[in-house]
């Protein structure tokens, strides 16, 4: 028995801990850990793996018998010779840009004056939020009905004003992903509004009488003061924002009739329904472009994951 | 303080569930609600029944919903068969007919004739149906016949209706401005130019949402009067190429049209632009019988009328006319296939025929043994015009892969009508893709 044996770390280590589950716990925790993390790998993981296995084939998605490697051969088409595929990018692109810049910040714009407790403010957050309540069909339906070439309110509108010819919101390629994306942005603010009213609701308003004391005006104590110390709710809207944007689809699919892509109106997931669902599938080519929606969201996801641990370490 | 009045309901605590029991019950529902759909989706249940055949739908408009509860109901009274009808909405039904066919779908369903109908046939997920052929084949002409076979010269397809596509326009319209039904292109393109300088948009047109197949029918037309009957179906089969020289001048042709047509088309529904023609707002358009399923005011009927699509090519005339037949199908593994195969042969029938076209008076029934005696003027002549051609083509996405047409072809004309200058860059985007979609 040397001394040098019972100084050995790693023994104690395990002999120490107590174990304060018994066999029965265990077998609990294993359970309730388990079928979840089951769950998650069958219904999302496997998934995913199978569309990057399937997005080197070429399949009908009839018979298993019919799944054909193909190699790199649908990455190739889309990357230099799919038509709709690098608008769809731009497409996405400007919808981020676009609902980053407008809409969000329009959001936590009225969210903070309807924090100031002005008169009927209830009523203006039931009517700001109201679109978010709506079922992404009625929004549809409301936008059309306001779009419509030959009896929609806008035309109607413009043509009392004087326009002479009606303007085809949603059929002309260089006009209806705005037309488009104003609808979004109708919807997407009431969202922010309420997530930001929820985190100005607990704010400490001493923190607000301190910067008032100090001098500040409203900008700064909003800029210096609230903005920096609603860090989580800010961190919530830009993963929101991301992720609508590359997620979009529903509103877009509503408007353009439920065709997938439109031209003008094209978007990555629009493209993957294309190829995926339909009479005639290219689960092989669909999937391809599912891979490549799926990296990007990865980029932006770990790009910030990776910016918030950063800070979080310091 | 007794224990009692602290707790009021001691007994309940030896009955109050322990966590573990909730949460094992709770899993246990978890797990039979994951379990209830795969089960359901194995078969069995109710629809086993020897007594039932399903029947799935894509007829979810009124009219058509009405008129197949009409043709069921009579067969339900006629066989002792019940017949579960599941209506789905028409382009829903379409979307996924792929999945739908290979999960549990109904004995018989509602599906077109052409490339379309032969491709599911091709994949195995249709039943042959030469039994039903023998009883009901004597009512049908070859072209019919033709038309209801797949590939391996099997029938697969009951017909019952179809509707051409022609150039329908008010008779009062006309003869108030003094306008002459056209034979020719030039004559066609003068009366438009006609129609424009009256304050008239010549040619009605909306295909905005989910209706952009409607061009295809002026395109299908300008290339069949072009170019004739063979090199149409070799394109849309995918054996020529889009590039062809013969492909560019049915663009030209149509970039001509195109000046003539209802501004504000993309944002238009097929339904909206037809309604323009009965306003008197459009002068004619190039459209389906089914036009007639927007017309409210039965007065109206009577003022409405087409010509067959005017000849562009002499060598190929009028002969060619676009008329889609609509029928059924019988799934890969009907659950009930002797009674499927009689509902089949009922629906083929001339008694089904004449209980449908009461209901929807905007189709043509393909029985010839069907009774005409009560045709509207518009059937009566549809009738004639179908009886008349050399060649029946079905319909852009029915010839052709319907992948290839609404991902590809659709999606390139839309876009080039907006701008129709560049036919020949649009014409090469198309072709970069056909391999894709026909060389399996």
């Amino acid at each position: 028995m040397s001394p040098v044996r019972t100084v050995r770390p790693a023994p104690p280590s395990k002999r120490a801990r107590p174990r304060r589950l018994g066999p029965g716990d265990r077998v609990f925790l294993t359970v309730i850990v388990g079928i979840p993390l089951l769950a998650l790998l069958v219904f999302v993981w496997l998934p995913a793996l199978a569309s990057v296995g399937l997005s080197f084939t070429n399949w009908d998605g009839i018979a298993l018998s019919d799944i054909r490697w193909t190699g790199l051969d649908n990455y190739r088409e889309i990357f230099t010779n799919y038509p709709p595929f690098w608008p769809a990018v731009q497409h996405n692109v400007v919808w981020l840009l676009f609902t980053a810049l407008l809409p969000t910040p329009f959001g936590i714009f009225l969210a903070y004056q309807l924090d100031r407790k002005i008169r009927f403010t209830r009523i203006y957050q039931t009517a700001i939020f109201l679109p978010m309540v709506l079922s992404l069909a009625v929004v549809g339906f409301i936008w059309e009905i306001i779009y419509n070439p030959d009896n929609g309110l806008l035309n109607g509108i413009l043509s009392g004003a004087g326009s002479g010819q009606p303007i085809d919101w949603l059929g002309d390629p260089d006009l209806n992903l705005w037309a488009v994306l104003v609808a979004s942005a109708w919807r997407h603010t009431g969202y922010i509004m309420i997530l930001y009213l929820a985190g100005l609701k607990g704010f400490d308003p001493a923190l607000k009488e301190a910067a008032a004391l100090d001098g500040a005006n409203g900008r700064q104590t909003f800029l210096r003061v609230v903005f920096p110390a609603l860090k989580p709710v800010n961190i919530i809207i830009l993963v929101v924002t991301v992720m609508e944007s590359l997620r979009a689809f529903d509103i877009v699919y509503v408007l353009g009739g439920g065709t997938g892509s439109k031209p003008g109106m094209e978007l990555l997931s629009l493209l993957i329904t294309d190829n995926i669902i339909g009479e005639s599938s290219h689960i092989g080519y669909g999937s391809a472009l599912a891979v490549v929606l799926l990296v990007v969201s990865l980029l932006a996801i770990c790009a910030f994951l990776v910016q918030t641990f950063r800070k979080e370490d310091k | 303080m007794t224990q009692q009045s602290r707790r009021p309901f001691p007994t309940r605590e030896a009955r109050e569930p322990s966590r573990r029991t909730v949460v094992r019950g709770s899993l246990g529902v978890g797990a039979a609600a994951l379990g209830a759909p795969l089960l359901s989706a194995c078969g069995g249940g109710p629809a086993a029944d020897p007594k039932t055949v399903t029947f799935g739908s894509n007829g979810a408009d009124a009219t058509p919903e009405k008129a197949y509860a009409a043709v069921t109901g009579a067969f339900t009274e006629d066989s002792g068969l019940k017949v579960k009808t599941n209506t789905v909405d028409h382009d829903t039904f379409q979307k996924s007919i792929s999945t739908y066919l290979q999960g549990t779908p109904d004995d018989v369903f509602t599906w077109f004739a052409g490339y379309r109908m032969q491709y599911f046939a091709k994949k195995k997920l249709a039943h042959p149906i030469d039994d039903v052929w023998e009883k009901i084949g004597s009512g049908f002409s070859d072209a019919a016949k033709q038309l209801s076979k797949g590939e391996d010269g099997k029938y697969y397809f009951v017909p019952l209706y179809n509707y051409p596509w022609a150039v329908f326009y008010r008779k009062s319209v006309f003869k108030q401005r003094g306008y002459e039904v056209p034979r020719t292109w030039s004559e066609f393109t003068a009366l438009a130019k006609k129609m424009k300088k009256d304050g008239l948009s010549p040619i009605a047109s909306g295909y905005g949402g989910g209706d952009s197949w409607s061009i295809l029918g002026a395109f299908d037309y300008l290339n069949l009067r072009a170019n004739g009957y063979d090199f149409h179906m070799d394109l849309m089969r995918g054996e020529v190429a889009w590039t062809d020289r013969r492909t560019t001048k049915t663009l030209d042709l149509w970039r001509e049209l195109s000046g003539f047509y209802q501004q504000g088309a993309g944002g238009r529904s097929w339904q909206d632009a037809a309604q323009s023609l009965l306003d008197k707002e459009s002068g004619m358009a190039v459209i389906g019988l089914f036009l007639g399923q927007q017309i409210t005011d039965e007065k109206l009927r009577a003022d409405i009328d087409f010509f067959p699509f005017p000849e562009v090519d002499p060598t190929h005339g009028q002969e060619a006319v676009e008329a889609p037949t609509d029928g059924f199908m019988l799934s890969r593994k009907p659950k009930n296939l002797k009674g499927a195969t009689k509902l089949l042969a009922y629906l083929g029938g001339a008694e089904a025929e004449n209980l449908y076209m009461g209901v929807d008076p905007s189709n043509v029934a393909v029985n010839s043994r069907a009774d005409t005696g009560k045709y509207n003027a518009l059937q009566k002549k549809s009738a004639d015009l179908i009886a008349s051609a050399k060649h029946i083509t079905q319909f852009g996405d029915r010839d052709s892969d319907p992948g290839f047409i609404s991902t590809v072809v659709l999606p390139g004309f839309t876009q080039w009508l907006g701008h129709p200058d560049d036919g020949a860059a649009l014409l090469k985007k198309i072709e970069s893709q056909r391999s894709r979609f026909f060389t399996a």
